[in-house]
């Protein structure tokens, strides 16, 4: 059975006595409490977590992120599991900037195999610079694509057409105009 | 021409007589061979379809052909996103003429229940010229036998004199769009694809009479 996420808590905070913790409390959105590690010791953590006889989280079954926009920053979210003690799942949390260029957490590739993937996917999605991991680049879009499309503040590009019955966001671009036709082929038509 | 009382009377003594064109066209409607090409759940539907319970070789469609240069039809069975787009327009250039295309799906034709993602083509007739357009999510293997048979209704009513195939001006590549830093480039192919008019802007002149 795995420890209490307080008992948790503390036991890693023996481990690795300078991590900063945090314990975020399960609410109804996410049934789950989490562990909220600070950047600089996650790794360390991560590798206890591992490691701890007791703990034994041997599996990352889900890396993601989410977007808190007004708070200004980017969790990324780690689902850990057992399958040696069948225990789990034991929620990590770390959070960066959602500035571009100061979105950056280490990679936990290291730690566990299995995460190199799906943390592709959060740089993919979420524009999450993970520091330490073997081939980050973007796994789901294209290499030459510029955005981030999960992130809050992403501006879709304008290739909607016309609907017969416009309403609510594309009534909005609608009678904004351009939304409707893609820019660069109505170009070609006035040619 | 024959008129068709000579026909039939000529029929009864085991003697045939066709145009060219017609032999041509049913030759062709009879062996039309698809590209074996799914990209999601329509896939699954375009299978059972070719598989003993629907059994498209009834209708001599079931050779799926896993080269372009073989195929006549592309069933585009399935979510085009845009980064397969590009693949999915070289092979249909790929193909030799004469080709068609169906769009089976609510994906295929406008993007489905993904049109609002940023990462869906919103309809492959953006692209290539479809013939004929399968609704359904995923459409049941009849609604696939109907387009194929749809398709033959079309083919048996094509004229070789006027075909777009021997037309020496026509063009058979449909240029291939590129990944751009926001989306594909560019986002339509405008002459194969117009966004609709807004009805507003329609006059009466301009309302198609029914043939």
């Amino acid at each position: 059975m795995i420890p209490a996420i307080e008992q948790l808590c503390e036991a890693v905070r023996a481990a690795v006595p300078d991590a900063v913790l945090e314990i975020i409390p399960s609410t109804p959105a996410a049934a789950q409490p989490a562990l909220l590690v600070d950047g600089a010791h996650v790794v360390a953590v991560a590798k206890y977590l591992r490691d701890d006889p007791s703990c034994r989280l041997d599996f990352c079954s889900c890396v993601t992120g989410v977007d808190y926009l007004a708070k200004g920053s980017i969790e990324v979210v780690y689902h850990l599991y057992s399958v040696a003690l069948k225990h789990g799942p034991v929620v990590l949390k770390v959070r960066a900037p959602r500035d571009l260029d100061q979105c950056r957490v280490p990679s936990l590739t290291p730690v566990w195999r299995g995460c190199e993937f799906q943390e592709r996917e959060a740089f993919d999605l979420y524009g999450v610079k993970f520091d330490g991991h073997p081939d980050l680049r973007r796994i789901l879009m294209w290499d030459g694509f510029q955005d981030f499309p999960m992130r809050k503040d992403y501006v879709p590009p304008a290739d909607y057409e016309w609907e017969p019955t416009p309403h609510d966001e594309v009534l909005k671009r609608a009678k904004a105009g351009g939304g409707i036709m893609p820019p660069s082929a109505a170009v070609e038509v006035k040619k | 021409m024959i008129d068709d009382g000579l026909k039939s009377e000529l029929q009864k003594h085991g003697v045939f007589v066709v145009s060219t064109e017609w032999l041509y066209n049913w030759g062709r409607k009879s062996s039309i061979w698809p590209l074996q090409f799914g990209l999601a759940c329509c896939a699954i539907e375009m299978i059972a379809a070719a598989a003993a319970r629907y059994d498209l070789a009834r209708f001599g469609a079931e050779v799926f052909r896993a080269t372009p240069r073989q195929a006549d039809l592309m069933i585009v069975a399935g979510t085009v996103t845009k980064k397969m787009a590009p693949q999915v327009v070289r092979l249909f250039n790929q193909m030799p003429e004469p080709k068609y295309v169906i769009a089976m799906g609510a994906c295929a034709i406008s993007g489905g229940p993904f049109k609002d993602g940023y990462n869906v083509l919103k309809g492959v007739d953006r692209y290539i010229p479809v013939d004929v357009h399968i609704p359904g999510c995923p459409p049941r293997p009849e609604a696939l036998l109907h387009a194929i048979i749809t398709l033959q209704e079309k083919i048996t009513g094509q004229h070789i004199d006027r075909t777009r195939w021997y037309d020496a001006k026509a063009t058979t590549e449909f240029p291939i769009p590129v990944f751009g830093e926001h989306d594909l480039v560019p986002a339509a192919n405008p002459e194969v694809w117009q966004p609709p008019k807004d009805y507003r802007d329609v006059t009466n002149a301009e309302v198609k009479k029914p043939a």
